[in-house]
């Protein structure tokens, strides 16, 4: 689908499309709205001062006072500046709008099946999608939409989510249990299902989603305002710089222009960050949306940022969902092929996991090829009363299992007590310690080992928790296994911490017991005993895949289904936060080098002692002011790309991560703008513009 | 420049360090409430006092009720000193004679007291009576330095408190700053000075007769009682107009020296005060060494061009540095050491007129006030003024590890930030804004004695001395006018009360939050990267906001001295 593709395939290095960058400038122009400019005060602060060095500007063209070609200039950039910053904003938002364009096609499109009567699941009347109310039962077939979020309360369907997670494999949604939740704008691919609606128009999930990538609801996230008071605290404190500076040159015998100012004032207010704010939050929200995940709010990705603790489910997280054979122990007398080969024979039939995984053991340890299963063989599958499985062939019983069931088996074939090999004790013990879990092999009365199933570790969580580790975020594997199992693993795979046989009040209990102490948590699950753990958390990232309660409670949808995600979720919410404190300190560094520009030229006039702060040694006092004001808003242009790409994150502790930041924007924010402003009065004194 | 110039900078700095941690470790007690060693003698006084007062020395106050439980309690301050002189004549222990002080000048000087600012625009001797000089003056002394410590006191427990609603009771903080704090170290010290040969006496001014044959009236009275607290408190105020400089409060070296180090101790203890209650006392070492070396980078400044004096000096053979508006017995480092002393802090004592000091050497005392006294600082008033510095700082640099900043495990957020924001503003609106008005305004332009720069300076001076609630003057300016007289009032007192509030909201804010436990990705506030970047928010923000003021002023000034042209 067309939306899939767009969101697989936009990445960074398609910042400056053109099918972005064109309706990006004709919005950078809408926005001068001061209405709508207002809500970035920074900006709408520049827009003032801008209207009104315009107005001067053209009251003295027309009185004929002055208004040179500096002053004109001077006014020039100013609305450059803010332009400038229109545009960073548009191109984020841009980037979102095609996204939410398609969706919004799917859900206008999308006509329902209404059913007239609950209880008659046969006759339905045609209406639009939007005229849908919750608790309206739809049916859907095959080819139809699924006009709104529901939950089957009847049949069993397969449904392509495409539209939604970009995943084009249908999914089974069925009534009951915890695959019952459909999603308003995917399609049901086999079967017939009815769905009762369980969201209001204009509340759904797709509507949700079209609003976030648009970011047209976008609320300002906490981080977020807290700056935009600092940017606002540190432009008053310039007022006041600048506001008195007319009054001190009046007691020294000069005077200053509006217009030079305006400039200076403009030049030292946070302009570069409060440009880009938006931009940034924008493109934050825009990051995960490519990442298939949908935060509910701002807030929560935030939130992720800080995030002390992960709550990772163990099975399929941390280790491959299901347990596999590792080793084969024979007992004293059987020979370590023989028992290979019988365990090979017992699991031919098998197709668990467990069985395939055994087949494959004992053809990569043991040399065996595979076989067809033979002729006249019975298959004696697993079941929970009998805990065991095994083939009944060629006049041999082979069984493997837990092992009390197989002892037993092994005792009512022979018809004797089984005497235990003391080898087979003690490798059933050092197995399940290790965390594994034995099986018992027997063929008839007769015992022949011991096989060893493991739950496998994912091969590359270690490295990962390590890594989150060092970002100073402890990692808590959740598993239903009892301790001995739980610490086993939780120590191969470097968790941090283990909760074992856990219900989901135990998860609850965690969770509130480290917010007490202060903590932040993240999790993710599923099912919709999850849902309270997932409503506790400070950002809970629900499955797409899991049920309606589940999506509900969560702050975050994974459309991917992959609980590992949440790293790269808490990544994002990093760098979020840096790339707002990197440009901050970058923009309030740059003020240094714009003073010794402005300063000088602004009092050269009546204290030429001043020229010896002209350190960039600028050719003219206009030269000097024009240069400030033109890097000042150039660089909003060349910061655009990092806005929107964000500042990388390194999981290389606090301090080194601070030290590096500071290098290149604290020391490079001190020192860029003094070859940049330079560079530029070269450049206007050739083009004699001032 | 000497060695051993350096060398009594460098046991100055090496004894208020040495102090912190023990002073700061006794205070630390007395604001838990816990046992010293004076206890047993204070105690039943202590309790005493709060069942005069009717106390309960248990509960405790949100934030807003003790903030004006303060502000109360400075109005009742702000009317007895009005009122006492306003009335001096009627009242005893008045042997000059002393007639009502004016209106203005009455009002200022009030508001000049209790906000531990002691401007002088009177001249002590000339002005007011022994009552006055006591009750009004060394008494508020003592209540404006008490006030600074538990202000600094209940915003440190807002750091170091937990999901709480209450940061300490104000009557109770204040009867322990002053009982346990304040006069036990007062008593011995005024003894001191008085054995150093100050004068402290009720007795009328001594009569005397001049080799010439001519009669001299030698103004004497309580000093020593006086100066202590003074000193001490970082109120600065003197009992004489010639302050520090007058051999009767500042009569030898000894003096001198001790007399700049009571003024940072209680200041730089207060660091430490800080670092014990959140429970790491390196928390507080850092915010010392960011002090520190603001500290040491401005008596290195400003000792340099006071030794180097000035070019057309120097022309004319007059080698040894700048000696104008200094005491011969304490020379070029006492004095450059005192000016960087008492402008850091909030005390304004003066040994040298900074007015006679060269435009470098006078523009140091100046930043350091600029920059909210917040190098050691005014006595508690000093350390939250740097703390409002570090919540800035922490909020800009601490997103840049990825996190929502936070300080000492308390998260850092809007409300923080805003309150942070609204304290640092108050005081550039304060100095640059009446500095603009002065400097415009015909009959306060006409109080300026200097041409150009330099007469910029006297001004920028004055506001920036009272708004930062320092008050020293620069000299040469005719502070005791109408117009300087209310508009330095409202600047002192703006300066006190409207940093005061704004921080005790962030008290409340932050004692009501969770203590997040610090992790490795928590940005560390103890390090030498951290000092660092402390030191850079201070100078970039401070300097940024009076860079076109000090250019104007000092800068051209030193640059116009170089060129051969004094002011």
């Amino acid at each position: 689908m067309e939306t899939s593709k767009l969101r697989k395939h936009s990445s960074a290095a398609t910042l400056l499309d053109t099918r972005i960058v064109v309706p990006a400038i004709g919005q950078a122009f809408v926005k001068l709205n001061p209405i709508t400019l207002m809500k970035n005060p920074v900006m709408f602060v520049l827009e003032v001062v801008s209207a009104l060095t315009t107005v001067l500007l053209i009251r003295d063209i027309t009185v004929g006072t002055g208004g040179g070609l500096f002053e004109a200039q001077i006014v020039l950039w100013l609305w450059f500046t803010v332009l400038f910053a229109n545009f960073a904003e548009a191109v984020a938002e841009g980037r979102g709008k095609a996204q939410a364009d398609a969706l919004r096609r799917t859900r206008s499109e999308t006509r329902a099946k209404r059913l007239l009567l609950p209880d008659n699941h046969e006759t339905y009347e045609n209406v639009a999608a939007d005229d849908l109310a919750a608790g309206d039962l739809v049916v859907c077939e095959p080819g139809d939409i699924i006009p709104g979020d529901g939950e089957v309360i009847e049949g069993i369907a397969s449904v392509n989510e495409a539209a939604v997670t970009g995943e084009s494999a249908p999914v089974i949604r069925e009534s009951g249990g915890d695959r019952s939740a459909v999603t308003g704008g995917t399609t049901v691919i086999s079967d017939r299902i009815v769905v009762r609606i369980t969201s209001s128009p204009g509340s759904s999930f797709l509507d949700r989603m079209i609003k976030l990538v648009e970011g047209a609801e976008r609320q300002k996230t906490p981080n977020e305002i807290a700056l935009n008071i600092l940017l606002v605290g540190l432009t008053i404190i310039f007022i006041f710089a600048t506001a008195t500076i007319p009054s001190y040159a009046a007691y020294a015998g000069g005077a200053i222009s509006v217009v030079i100012l305006v400039a200076l004032f403009v030049t030292l207010i946070p302009t570069t960050i409060g440009a880009l704010l938006s931009a940034i939050g924008i493109a934050g929200m825009d990051r995960l949306v490519r990442f298939n995940v949908l935060a509910m709010s701002g807030r929560a990705v935030e939130a992720a940022g800080d995030v002390d603790t992960l709550l990772l489910d163990k099975t399929g997280t941390i280790t491959f969902g299901d347990r596999m054979a590792t080793e084969i122990v024979p007992v004293p007398g059987v020979s370590e092929h023989e028992a290979a080969e019988a365990a090979l024979l017992a699991s031919l039939a098998d197709e668990t996991a467990e069985g395939r995984s055994l087949v494959a053991l004992t053809h990569e340890k043991y040399g065996l090829t595979r076989q067809p299963v033979p002729e006249g063989a019975t298959f004696i599958p697993f079941s929970a009363m009998t805990r065991l499985s095994g083939i009944d062939a060629a006049g041999r019983k082979l069984r493997k299992g837990a092992i009390d069931s197989v002892l037993k088996f092994v005792r009512d074939q022979s018809g004797q007590t089984v005497v235990e090999p003391p080898n087979f004790r003690a490798a059933v013990d050092r197995i399940a310690q290790s965390g594994g879990t034995p099986l018992a092999l027997a063929e008839g009365g007769r015992l022949l080992g011991v096989i060893h199933l493991k739950d496998v570790v994912k091969p590359d969580v270690k490295d990962r928790f390590a890594a989150l580790r060092r970002m100073g975020i402890k990692t808590v594997m959740i598993t239903g296994d009892n301790p001995v199992t739980a610490a086993s693993i939780a120590s191969e795979a470097g968790v941090d911490d283990f909760i074992a046989e856990a219900t989901p009040e135990d998860k609850l209990r965690y969770i509130r017991g480290e917010q007490g102490n202060g903590r932040l948590i993240a999790m993710c699950g599923d099912g919709t005993n999850d849902a309270p753990a997932l409503a506790q958390a400070d950002v809970g990232v629900a499955m797409q895949s899991g049920t309606q309660a589940a999506r509900e409670a969560g702050n975050m949808v994974d459309l991917d289904s992959n609980p590992t995600k949440l790293i790269e979720i808490v990544e994002i919410g990093k760098q979020l936060l840096m790339t707002r404190g990197a440009l901050t300190t970058f923009s309030i560094a740059n003020d240094v080098a714009k003073y010794f520009a402005i300063i000088p030229a602004m009092f050269v006039a009546f204290y030429p002692q001043l020229q010896i702060l002209n350190v960039m040694n600028l050719s003219t006092p206009q030269s000097a002011i024009l240069s400030a004001i033109i890097f000042n808003a150039l660089i909003i242009i060349a910061l655009i790309p990092l806005a929107l790409k964000g500042v990388k994150y390194r999981p290389i502790g606090a301090a080194a991560l601070l030290r590096r930041n500071l290098l290149i924007y604290g020391l490079g924010g001190l020192v860029l703008p003094f070859i940049g402003i330079k560079a530029i009065d070269l450049a206007i004194t050739a083009l004699h513009l001032a | 420049m000497t060695l051993i110039g350096w060398i009594q900078i460098a046991l100055f700095c090496l004894i208020i360090v040495a102090l912190a941690a023990p002073v700061g470790g006794y205070m630390t007690r007395v604001f838990n409430g816990e046992r010293t060693f004076l206890s047993p003698v204070l105690k039943p006084v202590e309790a005493g006092l709060y069942r005069l007062a009717g106390v309960d020395e248990s509960t405790e106050q949100h934030w807003l009720t003790y903030t004006i439980a303060m502000l109360l309690f400075h109005v009742g301050g702000f009317f007895i000193i009005y009122l006492l002189m306003r009335w001096q004549e009627f009242l005893p222990f008045n042997p000059a004679g002393q007639s009502p002080v004016p209106p203005e000048l009455s009002f200022n000087t009030a508001i000049s007291f209790i906000t531990n600012t002691n401007w002088q625009n009177y001249g002590g001797e000339s002005t007011l009576s022994y009552l006055v000089q006591m009750l009004g003056l060394t008494h508020q002394n003592f209540l404006s330095a008490v006030t600074g410590i538990v202000l600094a006191v209940a915003l440190i427990r807002g750091f170091a408190r937990a999901s709480a609603k209450t940061i300490g009771n104000f009557w109770v903080d204040i009867t322990r700053c002053t009982l346990y704090i304040l006069l036990p170290i007062c008593v011995p010290y005024a003894l001191f000075l008085i054995w150093q040969g100050m004068p402290q006496t009720l007795g009328a001014y001594v009569d005397a007769t001049t080799l010439e044959g001519a009669k001299q009236t030698i103004a004497v009275g309580p000093v020593a009682s006086q100066v202590a607290i003074k000193m001490l408190g970082t109120n600065g105020g003197g009992f004489f107009n010639a302050n520090a400089a007058h051999p009767f409060e500042n009569p030898t070296a000894l003096t001198n020296f001790v007399q700049m180090l009571s003024i940072l101790v209680l200041g730089a203890a207060m660091t430490n005060v800080f670092g014990r209650m959140v429970g790491n006392q390196r928390q507080g070492w850092a915010i010392l060494a960011a002090m520190g070396v603001l500290f040491i980078a401005g008596v290195a400044v400003c000792y340099w061009a006071e030794a180097n004096g000035t070019a057309t000096l120097n022309v004319l053979g007059l080698a040894g540095g700048n000696m104008e508006g200094k005491e011969v017995r304490f020379g070029i480092v006492a004095s450059a050491l005192f000016a960087v002393v008492t402008t850091a802090a909030s005390c304004g004592a003066v040994n040298a007129m900074h007015d006679s000091f060269t435009a470098l050497g006078g523009m140091i005392p100046m930043i350091n006030m600029q920059l909210g006294e917040i190098v050691v600082g005014g006595v508690g008033a000093g350390l939250y003024g740097m703390l409002m510095f570090v919540v800035i700082t922490v909020f800009v640099a601490g997103l840049m590890v990825g996190r929502t900043p936070e300080y000492v495990g308390k998260k850092i957020e809007a409300k923080d930030v805003k309150m942070a924001m609204l304290a640092i503003l108050i005081l550039p609106l304060m100095m640059l804004g009446w500095t603009a008005i002065a400097v415009v305004y015909p009959p306060a332009v006409a109080s300026i004695a200097n041409a150009g720069p330099h007469g910029f300076s006297e001004v920028l001076y004055a506001y920036t001395s009272q708004a930062a609630n320092n008050g020293s003057a620069f000299g040469g300016l005719t502070g005791n006018t109408p117009f300087y007289n209310v508009s330095g009032a409202i600047a002192m007192f703006v300066g006190r009360f409207w940093v005061i509030v704004p921080m005790m909201a962030i008290a409340g804010s932050l004692a009501a939050k969770r203590i997040v436990p610090p992790s490795l990705g928590t940005f560390p506030t103890t390090g030498g990267l951290f000092v660092g970047l402390l030191v850079g928010v201070i100078l970039i923000v401070g300097g940024l906001t009076f860079f076109p003021a000090l250019a104007l002023g000092p800068i051209v000034e030193h640059l116009a001295m170089q060129a051969g042209s004094v002011f």
